[in-house]
């Protein structure tokens, strides 16, 4: 795989001024992701800090009210800070130390990877700075004191749309001013190589624990796994363990927003072109003369113009499959998984049960759904009641 | 067609930036034919993009009035192609990969041909990721400028040995914006340039006053000035050719 490539996707196209540390970067992974030292540094925090391994969990009365394929559902939305985000960064902020950075600093939409960021960097001790469209600091108000609550400075960003993808933008801005002693948590698959590598390592201990998890409760494998896909990250940990599994089927449930025929959409794979942003090529949702759309979802954390290169590979290569769901559908899901389960989910992960609701009927009683639960819902009651047309304030 | 080269024929050159579209594209060649009276030997027309990562707030925001304007990449092709005609020095390109990419490379580079653009500058694409558009943009002579920071230590000659055109020598860490001090050892990162090839380099970021165009042009082959000619059109506007002239003169005296 020269320079992180997948397919024709991936690559690194970042200025020059940081080419030396992405290098730098690259090399360091690859000696401690084999490092018995830093793998067990890393499993005791995933077990002892994190909650690892996340349970996976039978949804016995969906399974029955949808009557279908038997639902399983992996619940990272109880780990530690209530999304997938911390298997990453305690990675990245575990490797950030091991290369002697004091510094670290991230985006965020919703504001998770931004809170994940900020605790595993209080935690070990190292400075954080978080980067955050204004818009989504007056949307996640509470994820922004959450924030600078676990010691971390939050940065409104008021350029282009003020949402993820520009806080990515002045990420990359600050990065780019101040290398030496920073490192830049990506919060998803995408990016120059080696992030979409590095964080698909992190995440892929979703589909290593489901994938034992579920031949120890069943015997068998699943017919299908899926999860929802913004950038791609639980997706990608949700697919990984199971990509050489071929008859598992691989579904990733983006965002439609109001729809894909509309312009207030956020689907990638359904909507968007070939092209080159954020250091990668990859899908992305841009006009003609590539420039990159606003785009639209109800989900803070899918509301993203471009997928991760591993993604739009395995789109390419018929592996994976991609589906819109609309907020409506969402929301309906969301509001489902509730009622029946009593789980409360992320927005994001409710794009991903609302389609599973859809396909769980037609199959058979035999086959097996394991559903990522990528987060859990609490940031999103007040957003959901807003919704429905009651005036809740957080 | 003018040849990159040419802009560093007579002394030490001084190559200017100007953002396409803002405030509008006809405002654009007037500002354009003024760098030129003014004393600029190479302009950089920077084609404007919805997420330009490299630079300050200054080019930020007038690659957003550019776009609020929609001005396309076709018009920025046919108002080069008009300047062309009315001006005697090389242009090139700053824009970001995205923008060539989707416009399709042999289709850029060959209207860029045609409008008379001599390079292009893509501050995105570092030396790993050129091959792509470099094979291409050879055959329609289009000389692809290589940009050298402080942190690129041992791959300087490695990015010289192939370079085209000019070298940019980024002046600083972070993005484009005036800066009362540049720290950066430019002395030294020119010497390592110097060894491997005769191409000219010249430094860019930060450099705004006559005094910095100045001390950064006599260690090396030229400078470039970007945000300080940037800002003075979002101060006047329309009225801004007149005021890009006099700044432009000011610095090209300096550098004398």
């Amino acid at each position: 795989m020269a320079n992180g490539r997948y397919g024709i996707h991936g690559g690194q196209y970042i200025p020059e001024t940081l080419m030396n540390e992405i290098i730098k970067l690259e090399k360091a992974y690859e000696f401690y992701k084999n490092d018995p030292d830093f793998n067990a540094e890393l499993d005791k925090l995933f077990k002892e800090y994190a909650g690892r391994p996340s349970l996976l969990y039978y949804a016995e009365n969906m399974t029955k009210d949808l009557g279908g394929a038997k639902i399983y559902f992996k619940r990272e939305d109880l780990n530690h800070t209530g999304a997938h985000k911390i298997n990453n960064v305690l990675g990245q902020c575990l490797l950030a130390k091991k290369m002697g950075k004091t510094r670290v600093i991230a985006e965020t939409g919703a504001g998770q990877h931004g809170v994940a960021t900020a605790t595993a960097a209080a935690l070990m001790g190292l400075e954080c700075e978080i980067y955050m469209g204004k818009l989504d600091t007056e949307r996640q108000a509470l994820n922004c004191y959450r924030m600078e609550l676990l010691g971390a400075k939050v940065h409104p960003v008021t350029t282009g749309t003020m949402t993820l993808k520009d806080a990515v933008n002045d990420a990359f801005r600050e990065w780019v001013s101040r290398v030496d002693d920073t490192l830049y948590v990506l919060g998803s698959v995408m990016g120059p190589h080696p992030y979409p590598m590095i964080v698909r390592d992190f995440q892929s201990v979703i589909s290593k624990e489901a994938r034992q998890q579920i031949l120890e409760i069943e015997g068998k494998l699943p017919s299908a796994v899926m999860a929802c896909v913004g950038g791609g990250s639980n997706a990608i940990g949700m697919f990984y363990n199971f990509i050489n599994d071929k008859d598992v089927r691989l579904i990733g449930c983006e965002a439609a927003g109001k729809g894909v025929d509309t312009d207030k959409t956020a689907a990638t794979m359904a909507t968007g072109t070939l092209g080159v942003f954020h250091g990668m090529k990859s899908y992305f949702c841009q006009n003609e003369y590539g420039q990159i759309a606003p785009v639209y979802s109800i989900s803070a954390g899918l509301d993203y113009p471009g997928v991760g290169p591993e993604h739009a590979y395995l789109k390419d290569i018929g592996r994976a499959e991609y589906v819109p769901v609309t907020d409506d559908e969402a929301v309906e899901a969301f509001e489902y998984i509730a009622k029946t389960e009593g789980i409360i989910c992320a927005i994001e992960s409710a794009h991903a049960v609302a389609h599973l609701m859809k396909i769980a009927p037609k199959m058979d009683k035999n086959d097996i759904i394991i559903c990522c639960l990528s987060g859990r819902g609490d940031k999103d009651v007040a957003a959901i009641a807003r919704y429905r047309g009651y005036n809740i304030n957080e | 067609m003018n040849k990159i080269s040419d802009a560093f024929n007579h002394g030490k050159a001084f190559i200017g930036f100007i953002t396409a579209g803002d405030p509008d594209l006809e405002t654009t060649k007037k500002i354009i034919k003024s760098m030129a009276q003014g004393g600029c030997d190479l302009v950089e027309i920077g084609i404007p993009f919805s997420d330009p990562i490299a630079e300050g707030e200054v080019i930020q925001n007038a690659n957003i009035r550019a776009l609020k304007n929609n001005v396309t990449t076709d018009d920025v092709f046919d108002m080069t192609k008009e300047i062309s005609k009315e001006i005697d020095i090389p242009m090139v390109y700053m824009t970001y990969l995205n923008v060539l990419f989707r416009y399709g490379y042999e289709k850029f580079l060959k209207n860029a041909h045609d409008c008379g653009i001599s390079g292009v500058i893509i501050p995105d694409m570092p030396y790993e990721e050129k091959g792509e558009l470099q094979s291409i943009a050879k055959q329609y002579g289009i000389e692809v400028v290589s940009l050298i920071a402080p942190t690129s230590e041992q791959r300087i000659k490695v990015i010289a040995k192939e370079a085209e055109g000019f070298i940019y020598a980024v002046s600083s860490l972070g993005v484009t914006g005036e800066r009362s001090e540049i720290k950066t050892d430019l002395a030294s990162i020119t010497k390592a340039i110097k060894e491997v090839t005769d191409i000219p380099v010249a430094i860019g970021f930060g450099i705004n006053t006559p005094e910095q165009a100045k001390k950064y042009s006599a260690i090396s082959d030229g400078i470039i000035i970007g945000s300080a000619i940037v800002r003075i059109v979002a101060e006047h506007g329309k009225a801004a050719p007149e005021y890009v002239y006099k700044y432009v003169k000011s610095i090209k005296d300096a550098i004398k």
